[in-house]
């Protein structure tokens, strides 16, 4: 455990969770509407893969505000695209589920489960015969591994030899339904294990996380084709805002929020007294104000003028052409 | 020259004038291509750039999708347009709506090319059009290819096209001898006027229109009239100025797509003229259509599901009679 990292860790991962308590309560209070999926207890994974995937092509699934912030996108940005604003990150036409940032190389924000993988492959693809083998990382939940996109995915990415890292998010529940219900085992890793090196992870460990996707990322630099990672974790909230998540029980829910991966690295750290206990307070009032601002920037900021609706459905030259 | 080597010329060469362009599908490469399109560009231009790919055709267009945000110009192919349902989520669920939610970042310059229609007996998942759903779609560009020069123009300005286009062609068309001319600043997206006749405007399009030319002069001699017929070309953008001209001299208007008839792509264009030009009309607009059946393997069975000169010169007649012309 490296100071500096622990650190970056910690303020990233905290930054994540007060943004999304900071969401739901806007949310409530009905300043964000639509969709939102919260990542509350999923930080490590988020923070994790996008501090050690630090080059290379992201594509995502639609529970991605924190993995976008991890990735350095700025939360006002962020806020703002949730609030519908123009001054959000898609300028208000994506919402939650849809944050792009091509800067960033941070593509999606893709809310059809399983349907970002293959075009996370074809990326691959184009990458690999360039030359670029930073190549991409693909980040989706249990419920996609289910889908046949999945399937033709590791099975292109694996005939191919790309430089792809496939991280699976196993929270174990797709909405509702418990990932045991529709998949011979709960163990996603095997669906890989065929097609290339496939590993189960803690991603309540967001050490162990970064560790892991290091290990993916020099195996994909080397050009030794794809990589699997299944991480296991869990999401505190319900799948999106219109669900209590009820169906899960308040044992595993205890179970879980004991591995909490933000209270847990603190109390490592402080533990090996590698990082000293003014950083967390310090930390926890900067994050506090971030967000703040980020609300505040999104509260403040005006609505898409009505001449946007048509903006952006063709690039410039078609746009005079398509009625 | 015929209709697939155009398609192939416009391929190879835009793959010689840009590195970026790319070719996928189900053997396109060693194979040549299910119709010839490809023929020689995989010796010419290797394994990299003219990929076969298994045959998943979500993974085609999506894989293409992610090579577009790469930075590539791909051109998809998809053997049969029956065979791009798979796709559809591909196509209408992402390289359609990328640019607009993400409030213009993306650009997916990316090319999916299919045949489509009644070739001979290939029953009822090989023989269909539709064009009507992709024309249905913001942020796609539908072109339909009728001939050798339409196709290879409007090919190379789809490959270079910053948007999805979704690019049609037919079965019947491929080994077809065309005639051929090279024209500089091609607008794919405006609708040929392939005779010029003052009495009736006949719009069709993709393989329908030699099925018309060649109802026309029976039609002419039969009825005494002289028409006007239109190659629409380009689906979606619909040129409403070249159709509206030419209704404003004819006064009546008729449809030919091979296409079912309910919710066909005619309906759109009937539906757009009777808004736009309905006191321009002396008479109800005729829509020669497809049957409303799956495609029938049996010959017969399956030209009665579609228009034949026979047909559209029976159609027109009863019409024509009907409404006093």
């Amino acid at each position: 455990m490296n100071s500096a990292r622990v650190k970056t860790f910690y303020y990233l991962m905290k930054l994540g969770r007060e943004f999304e308590l900071a969401a739901k309560e806007q949310y409530m209070q009905g300043n964000i509407a639509g969709f939102l999926h919260l990542d509350i207890g999923q930080e490590a994974c988020s923070v994790g893969t996008m501090q050690a995937f630090d080059k290379g092509d992201v594509f995502t699934h639609y529970r991605e505000h924190v993995l976008a912030i991890a990735r350095g996108m700025d939360p006002k940005l962020i806020m703002a695209e949730l609030f519908g604003k123009v001054t959000g990150v898609s300028k208000g036409k994506g919402g939650s589920m849809h944050l792009f940032e091509p800067k960033l190389d941070f593509y999606g924000g893709d809310a059809i489960v399983a349907g970002h993988l293959p075009i996370a492959t074809g990326c691959a693809y184009a990458r690999k015969i360039e030359g670029e083998m930073a190549g991409v990382f693909a980040i989706f939940g249990d419920g996609a591994t289910n889908a046949g996109a999945f399937f033709e995915s590791l099975n292109i990415a694996a005939a191919w030899k790309l430089p792809i890292i496939f991280f699976c998010e196993n929270n174990y529940y797709a909405i509702g339904t418990r990932i045991g219900w529709v998949s011979p085992f709960e163990e996603l890793y095997h669906k890989a294990r065929h097609y290339m090196p496939s590993k189960r992870i803690d991603g309540m460990d967001v050490c162990e996380v970064y560790q892991v996707v290091m290990e993916a990322k020099e195996h994909i630099e080397e050009g030794l084709g794809p990589y699997f990672i299944e991480a296991e974790t869990y999401r505190y909230e319900g799948h999106s805002m219109s669900d209590n998540g009820k169906y899960r029980s308040e044992e595993e829910m205890k179970i879980f929020k004991s591995r909490d991966p933000i209270e847990n690295l603190k109390k490592e750290a402080l533990k090996l007294g590698i990082v000293e206990p003014e950083y967390f307070e310090e930390t926890d009032k900067k994050v506090a104000k971030e967000i703040e601002e980020a609300v505040e920037f999104a509260a403040n900021s005006p609505e898409p003028d009505l001449s946007e609706l048509y903006e952006n459905v063709y690039c410039k030259e078609c746009t005079n052409v398509v009625p | 020259m015929l209709y697939r080597e155009a398609l192939n010329k416009a391929i190879d060469e835009s793959m010689a004038a840009d590195k970026s362009v790319v070719i996928l599908g189900e053997d396109v490469g060693r194979y040549g291509g299910s119709y010839r399109v490809s023929e020689g560009l995989f010796a010419k231009y290797g394994p990299k750039r003219v990929i076969d790919t298994p045959i998943a055709e979500l993974s085609i267009v999506g894989n293409a999708i992610g090579m577009a945000i790469a930075g590539l110009r791909p051109i998809a192919e998809i053997m049969t347009v029956n065979f791009s349902l798979l796709a559809m989520d591909q196509i209408v669920n992402h390289a359609a709506k990328f640019r607009y939610m993400s409030g213009g970042k993306m650009t997916i310059p990316l090319t999916i090319r299919m045949p489509g229609g009644v070739s001979r007996q290939l029953a009822a998942q090989h023989s269909e059009s539709y064009e009507t759903m992709y024309s249905a779609v913001p942020g796609l560009i539908v072109l339909a290819a009728s001939n050798a020069t339409y196709a290879y123009h409007a090919l190379k300005a789809a490959i270079f096209l910053n948007d999805p286009v979704i690019f049609l062609e037919h079965e019947l068309l491929y080994p077809m001898e065309m005639e051929f001319k090279e024209i500089e600043n091609f607008d794919p997206f405006k609708a040929e006027v392939v005779k010029e006749g003052e009495d009736l405007t006949i719009l069709t399009y993709l393989k329908m229109r030699y099925d018309v030319l060649q109802a026309v002069p029976v039609i002419e001699k039969e009825l005494g009239i002289s028409v006007e017929v239109i190659d629409l070309n380009s689906l979606r953008p619909l040129d409403m100025k070249t159709i509206s001209d030419s209704i404003k001299k004819t006064k009546r208007v008729v449809l030919v797509e091979e296409d079912h008839k309910t919710g066909g792509y005619g309906a759109e264009v009937i539906a757009r003229i009777s808004e736009q030009l309905f006191y321009e009309l002396d008479a109800p607009p005729l829509r020669i259509a497809g049957e409303d059946v799956p495609i029938p393997y049996n010959r017969k069975l399956e030209l009665a599901s579609i228009p034949t000169p026979d047909k559209i010169v029976a159609q027109i007649r009863e019409w024509s009679q009907a409404n006093g012309l």
